[in-house]
């Protein structure tokens, strides 16, 4: 093996961009979650988000429109869900599961015509001045503008949650949604447009995967990415914050391992494949999670 | 206005319906669905639900429902319970996965000898090996509190890698030259799953799966362990006081469901698959979800749904075949079943009420 083959600069460069698709998929669940729902169905959502993206991408020619169609599609889907579990009551874990595995069909479907081509390409922005800074230039500020795009969004959540008056209202609907009705808010409202938004932020990462990681659209290629979301949002303790934190150490995980099979590691291949999902575990177990939303996983139905 | 009146208790009529009503609404979908993709929606549905059974190659496809049937139903069996009581292993597909690599390893390790014991020792070893791969998450969430439905998940991905590390490396036939997968263990007498009654489909895993749902039933109506269960999932906090311990519950739930799909999975592999290969599994584990609940949890539901979605796979594979339909389009109909099957749910649970509420 060749460890001088791998280049940390390089590493920690494409450590950000490895993040991303987690980490959209991510902070659209948290939202979900913080206001009480628990939306299982972040692979479906983010494999139909990926095909949607690369279709339209490739019949345009552009990938900004590409990421629009993720969005839309991840936002059609989780209304699916929306409808099952807030107007029809259904059982939130069994209809995420659901979700994923009507995801996994209809992606594959919607894909057939398009195995095998390239998507139209998403150029870096090499950023004036600051690209320029030797070392942190490359590692921060040569990416795509998803990457950014996608912190921007962290960014803003956290504002929303914290310092907004609607942000305030849905975490009410998600600690105590009994309360949260009495106080006349809509929980019903509410807890669809946080599902919404969980879906387009999933159908952005999983386009991300499809129009600039791979990129290229192949059958089941999120690859359990969708699940991973799911255990950052209990390691971040459902806080936007420690979701960044727990997407970049799980991207440097999947990097390593992909930079440690290129240089010839004496360890096997799929033993190394394995090395993200065991982290992810491992995460789980070392983290003691946070206070859960107080409504999470219930159901709302308003009797009174 | 229609609004939703919650019944004092489920209805049992609707019960025995939703799962019918459902069926029907993934048929009448499903056949929009194949109109969209320009096929005959009466001639496809036909194909997929009736054909297996009725059309004049039925003698062939019949033997099929049985093998496609048995590794669903006992997988659904094991599922079951754990669903009922609140405690969430969707990680069957990987002990189905570690079930089969343990059983194959055992029956190639005593390759070419020939002896009676040698398949139930794989038997025995695939059983062990699919209860500890779901002990894991059983017993990190017992331990340290985790989620078993995320470690149980990411498990399922951990036991592909290995099952292509099997294939590739330590289980790799050696007179193969060089291709990946194992010894041929339905040419290997002693270890072989073999037919009963030949050209019945009728092999040792459909046995163990009728026998798993007349356990299963016994257990559920007839044992405290049964009422336990029910209990668990229903009331948690009337079953600790009842004396029930949360954590024996969890790991007898997770160790069940995976003994059961590791014992699917070693029938698989030492019958219709035959080898330990990179593309062995198929989601029979995922699509056991679906299975248990179009049974709505109840061994003998569990039963007539496993049927029912082997039907689909093969009348999948047929329309495939003689009608062109993308297996996707199949998979996405199973998805519409389970959808359809938790929003006519409702229907047990609340009462409809039509025009606009009263303010009292």
């Amino acid at each position: 093996m060749d460890l001088s083959a791998i280049n940390p600069i390089l590493l920690l460069a494409s450590l950000m961009v490895a993040a991303t698709p987690i980490l959209l998929a991510a902070i659209g669940e948290l939202v979900v979650e913080r206001a009480g729902v628990l939306n299982l169905g972040v692979e479906g959502m983010m494999i139909t988000g990926a095909v949607c993206g690369f279709i339209v991408a490739v019949n345009t020619g552009s990938p900004w429109l590409g990421f629009i169609g993720a969005a839309i599609g991840g936002a059609l889907l989780s209304v699916i869900f929306g409808i099952l579990t807030q107007f029809l009551l259904s059982n939130q874990v069994a209809t995420g599961l659901a979700l994923t595995l009507f995801g996994l069909g209809l992606s594959a479907l919607m894909g057939q015509g398009y195995i095998g081509i390239k998507a139209p390409s998403f150029p870096d922005w090499h950023i004036p001045l600051l690209g320029d800074i030797p070392v942190i230039g490359p590692i921060i500020f040569q990416h795509d503008p998803m990457v950014y795009l996608g912190l921007a969004i962290v960014a803003a959540t956290w504002a929303f949650l914290k310092y907004s008056r609607a942000g305030l209202i849905l975490r009410a609907v998600g600690e105590n949604h009994e309360a949260a009705h009495a106080l006349g808010y809509h929980v019903m409202r509410v807890r669809m447009l946080a599902i919404m938004f969980g879906g387009a932020c999933a159908g952005l990462g999983g386009a991300y995967l499809s129009l600039v990681r791979v990129p290229q659209w192949t059958e089941g290629m999120t690859a359990g990415a969708g699940w991973i979301a799911l255990a950052i949002v209990v390691f971040a303790s459902w806080r936007p914050g420690r979701l960044l934190l727990g997407a970049y150490l799980f991207g440097g995980v999947t990097v390593l391992q992909l930079n440690l099979q290129a240089a010839g590691a004496a360890i096997a291949v799929e033993y190394l494949s394995m090395a993200p999902y065991l982290a992810t575990i491992a995460v789980l177990v070392i983290m003691r999670a946070g206070r859960a939303p107080g409504s999470l996983g219930q159901s709302f139905h308003a009797s009174r | 206005m229609i609004t939703l009146e919650k019944r004092p208790q489920p209805s049992r009529a609707w019960s025995l319906a939703t799962p019918l009503l459902a069926v029907l609404l993934t048929m009448i979908c499903g056949g929009l669905l194949f109109a969209a993709l320009g096929k005959n929606p009466f001639e496809t549905i036909r194909t997929i639900f009736l054909d297996p059974l009725f059309s004049e190659f039925a003698w062939f496809y019949r033997p099929q429902l049985l093998i496609k049937g048995a590794p669903l139903v006992l997988i659904a069996i094991g599922l079951s319970f754990g669903f009922r009581a609140g405690i969430w292993n969707i990680g069957a597909e990987g002990q189905y996965i570690v079930g089969a690599i343990c059983g194959a390893a055992v029956g190639l390790a005593f390759y070419p000898t020939e002896s009676f014991i040698i398949f139930p020792l794989m038997i025995i070893a695939g059983i062990l090996g699919g209860t500890l791969w779901a002990m894991i998450p059983g017993i990190l969430r017992v331990k340290f509190g985790t989620n078993e439905i995320l470690v149980s998940l990411m498990l399922v991905y951990v036991a592909e890698q290995l099952m292509a590390s099997m294939a590739l490396g330590a289980l790799r036939n050696p007179d193969g030259m060089g291709f990946p997968g194992s010894r041929n263990l339905s040419q290997y007498p002693s270890a072989a799953n073999l037919e009963i009654i030949s050209g019945s489909g009728m092999h040792w895993g459909v046995v163990t799966a009728l026998i798993a749902v007349i356990f299963a039933y016994i257990a559920l109506s007839r044992h405290i362990f049964g009422f336990n269960v029910r209990l668990a999932g229903q009331s948690p906090r009337a079953a600790k006081f009842a004396g029930v311990n949360p954590a024996a519950m969890i790991l007898i739930c997770m160790g069940l469901s995976g003994g059961l799909a590791g014992a699917a999975g070693l029938f698989e592999v030492a019958g219709p698959a035959g080898q330990v290969s990179i593309d062995f599994n198929v989601g029979y584990g995922f699509t056991a979800i679906i299975v248990a609940f179009l049974g709505r949890l109840h061994p003998v539901g569990i039963l007539l749904a496993g049927g029912l979605m082997a039907l689909t796979y093969i009348g999948g594979e047929i329309a495939q075949s003689n009608l062109g339909l993308p297996l996707a389009a199949i998979q996405l109909m199973q998805g519409m079943l389970l959808f359809f099957l938790l929003a006519v749910d409702v229907l047990t649970n609340y009462r409809m009420r039509f025009g606009r509420r009263q303010v009292v």
